[in-house]
């Protein structure tokens, strides 16, 4: 009698595995998901090697095009979507990121702050 | 002549008397074991039974045995610093600088990496499944590789004890002093493959026990009807999931600088060695929480049970456990306030530290508000726990201080800090691993240990820990730093002395355990326990038999509310339960023992041990085997072996005759 509700977690309302097919079919959407990506990729490459845009905007550009990327791959390959099925992957995903942004920015933070401060003075200045 | 590298046969030190001795001794108890048990006829046995089991109650058991069995080889250096340092006032005492550098390190490295870490994935290993009212956890073969992947980094930092040496670095193995250039020795690399290959065993864990608790639950067991444990075993499986990967990147570069000529944290050519230190913190906090929710979750369960009360504030445990978790990553500067940070990150990291202490100062309420007004039966589990609540309480508050930037100024590096981690971490996570051991020792094995026994190690380590640990903070308070092979200040020496006693009398702790398990053993048919809930308990696991089945559960329990089986326990008394009618039990599948755990382990010791020592042909060697024993499990034709219904019916029937005098 427990066997259907065995891998699931109770609180966790998702559908039944083989009534899950009720949206778009999924080719549709690996399809969306490839024509987004790659003409992502292709801007970022038409993006770093032209020179109609304004030089100093590119790397900018080019860290939104990345970031959409990553978007595009979690919406369309990697399933994650705003339903009550997901709320477990949107939470590790938020969790994940939240660590990764304070590992990385605060590592930046505190290696700046350390050379800054262990810099010697100007007049002990050494050259390599 | 077959190439070995830079293995031959000076690498064995034949003339350092202590170190041949120990490894004698060492050599002597495997070859002991191994003939006993040959001799009896248990090989096939062990095998079967042991060695390739991937239930997960068994796998506890083995991880808490290998816990156990490090925190002897964990203790020993620990006596052996305490002795050196009451003598080497002005002398140099009994062990040469580079033996007594080895010591420290291995000591720090055996205790955080292989003592404290197994007793707390062991404790969850069993109980957790059992909890959440499951058969075992969501992947069970790699739940048995992760085992033995952490056998793998032990028996490879036991073996730099015969073969060559262990890292002088202390067990942090800062660089610049860890590079090729200041460490050239094998002693480092046993340090980072032995850890490299463990981290992984633990990261595996971590993804296994997420998994677990998110996804596999009983019918009916929602997040908030969770037992407090199955919560904070959630929390440090997720600090698991998310710093055990910086700590692997991490070794990693730092192979990279000494393995293949790269600079990431080398003094020159663009290394910077405060990167390593960086990041080895961003690991090494969480790596804290990692050891102690878990405990806390203990603490919880036995103070609970032995109050005869629900916890004081459930949610607030909770909610306390998991901010914990966040706050885990906000703080891990404090461990090099004084290595060149500005005022402003100081003062940011310290008032975050400083903050932490809220949630556990929560819990600390919460298990008092448990224990006020209930009827709290003295038994050693919450002897430990109470032992843990006044030594935890003072250890923080030295943290608190500590987390003031100027103060640390005075302080870091000295054996005040020294005093301050041991007096959080051995009642944090040492009593705490102790409480777990006494309370489900029972369930794991059909009878209680010997109750006087483990009152009378628990007053040995109680007072054995005040007398090492507290004559180190004032030792620290006059000046003296940490890992000193000796000194000259005469004045510090008495206090040292103090200190040595003090490791005795905790050795005189460790004795009355080994003598409590001796004694429980032979008296097991006294201590046995026919009802499967001695001590009337309040989860789900109480209500399987003593030892559990195979299969935990012949059907899976409902589970309507917090405390299922107290619930089920208060229904049953007002509703005195029908005579039992005869059940329709299913078969239920079961996953098949696999050797892959152990032969994965195998090879990863052949390429650690090749990669130590440079020897290229049997590292490969190593990996291909390591490659092939997975293709063997992926090509596995069966995957679970079924128990029939009329076995399962068998063992109830028996249980319940057994159950009723």
């Amino acid at each position: 009698m427990t066997d259907t509700s065995y891998d699931r977690a109770p609180g966790d309302q998702s559908v039944p595995l083989d009534e899950e097919e009720s949206g778009p079919s999924s080719i549709l959407i690996y399809s969306i998901g490839l024509v987004l990506s790659l003409g992502l990729t292709a801007t970022s490459f038409w993006a770093a090697n032209t020179n109609l845009l304004w030089g100093p905007g590119v790397p900018l550009g080019l860290v939104v095009l990345a970031v959409a990327q990553m978007g595009i791959h979690l919406v369309f390959f990697l399933h994650i979507t705003t339903g009550p099925d997901n709320t477990n992957n949107v939470l590790a995903l938020a969790f994940g990121t939240l660590i990764v942004t304070v590992v990385v920015s605060g590592s930046l933070v505190i290696m700046t702050n350390l050379n800054d401060n262990l810099m010697p003075p100007a007049g002990m200045q050494m050259r390599h | 002549m077959i190439p070995l590298g830079k293995l031959d046969w000076s690498a064995i030190p034949f003339d350092q008397p202590i170190i041949m001795a120990a490894s004698g001794m060492m050599v002597l108890g495997i070859a002991f074991v191994l003939g006993w048990t040959g001799l009896k006829g248990y090989w096939p046995y062990l095998w079967r039974e042991w060695l390739t089991s991937v239930d997960h109650k068994r796998i506890g058991v083995m991880y808490l045995v290998l816990a156990l069995l490090m925190l002897l080889r964990g203790f020993t250096d620990a006596i052996m610093m305490r002795a050196q340092q009451a003598v080497a006032a002005g002398a140099p005492g009994y062990l040469p600088p580079e033996h007594f550098d080895q010591i420290f390190s291995a000591h720090g490295t055996i205790m955080i990496f292989f003592v404290a870490m197994p007793l707390v994935i062991g404790l969850m290993n069993f109980a957790v499944p059992l909890q959440l009212g499951i058969r075992d956890v969501a992947f069970p073969t790699l739940n048995s590789v992760s085992l033995w992947l952490t056998a793998s980094g032990i028996l490879l930092t036991n073996m730099s004890l015969v073969i060559g040496e262990f890292a002088k670095t202390g067990w942090v193995a800062y660089p610049p002093l860890s590079e090729l250039q200041f460490s050239p020795g094998v002693g480092v690399d046993y340090y980072l493959w032995a850890l490299q290959i463990s981290g992984i065993g633990t990261l595996l864990t971590g993804i296994n026990f997420v998994t677990t608790i998110l996804k596999t639950r009983a019918p009916g067991m929602g997040y908030t009807r969770m037992p407090v444990f199955c919560w904070t075993a959630l929390a440090s499986n997720l600090l698991i999931v998310a710093a055990f990967p910086v700590l692997t990147a991490t070794l990693a570069m730092l192979l990279l600088d000494r393995y293949l000529g790269f600079h990431f944290f080398t003094v020159d050519s663009g290394g910077n060695p405060m990167m390593y230190v960086n990041l080895f913190w961003v690991w090494g906090h969480p790596e804290v929480y990692i050891l102690v929710l878990p405990a806390f979750g203990v603490f919880s369960e036995v103070t609970a049970t032995f109050s005869g009360k629900p916890l004081f504030g459930y949610r607030s445990m909770v909610g306390a456990t998991m901010v914990i978790c966040i706050f885990a990553y906000l703080v891990w500067l404090h461990h090099f306030f004084t290595m060149g940070a500005g005022a402003g990150v100081n003062a940011f990291f310290g008032i975050m530290s400083m903050i932490i202490a809220v949630p556990t100062g929560v819990k600390i309420f919460n298990w008092l508000f448990t224990m006020y007004g209930g009827r709290v039966q003295f038994t050693s589990p919450i002897l430990w726990t109470v032992g843990f609540m006044v030594t935890f309480v003072v250890g923080g508050l030295t943290g608190v201080l500590l987390a003031v930037p100027p103060a640390d100024f005075q302080l870091h590096n000295s054996l005040f800090l020294v005093a301050h981690f041991h007096h959080v971490i051995i009642p944090g996570v040492v009593f705490g691993a102790f409480a777990g051991y006494t309370y489900w020792f029972p369930k794991a094995f059909g009878f209680k240990l010997d109750d006087r026994w483990g009152k009378a190690s628990f007053w040995c380590w109680f007072l054995g820990f005040h007398l090492a640990f507290m004559p180190l903070y004032v030792v620290g308070l006059m000046g003296m730093t940490r890992r000193m092979q000796h000194y000259d200040v005469l004045s510090w020496q008495p206090w040292l002395l103090v200190a040595a006693g003090g490791a005795v009398v905790i050795l005189a702790g460790i004795f009355c355990q080994i003598m409590q398990l001796a004694v429980s053993i032979r008296h097991r048919e006294r201590l046995r326990d026919l009802t499967g809930d001695p001590w009337n308990g309040r989860t789900l696991e109480w209500s399987t038999p003593s030892p559990p089945p195979a299969w935990n559960y012949p059907v899976l329990p409902r589970v309507d509310g917090i405390d299922a089986f107290w619930r089920a326990k208060q229904i049953a008394r007002v509703h005195p339960a029908q005579p039992a009618k005869a059940r329709e039990y299913e078969a239920i599948e079961l996953p098949r023992n696999s050797p892959t755990g152990f032969v994965t382990a195998f090879f990863a010791v052949v390429t650690g041990f090749a990669l130590i020592w440079h020897i290229w042909w049997m590292a490969g060697l190593g990996l291909l085997g390591a490659f092939v024993t997975l293709l063997v499990f992926a090509f596995r034709r069966q995957e679970e072996e079924e128990i029939p219904a009329a076995e399962i019916a068998r063992f109830e029937r028996t249980r319940q005759r057994e159950a009723v005098p």
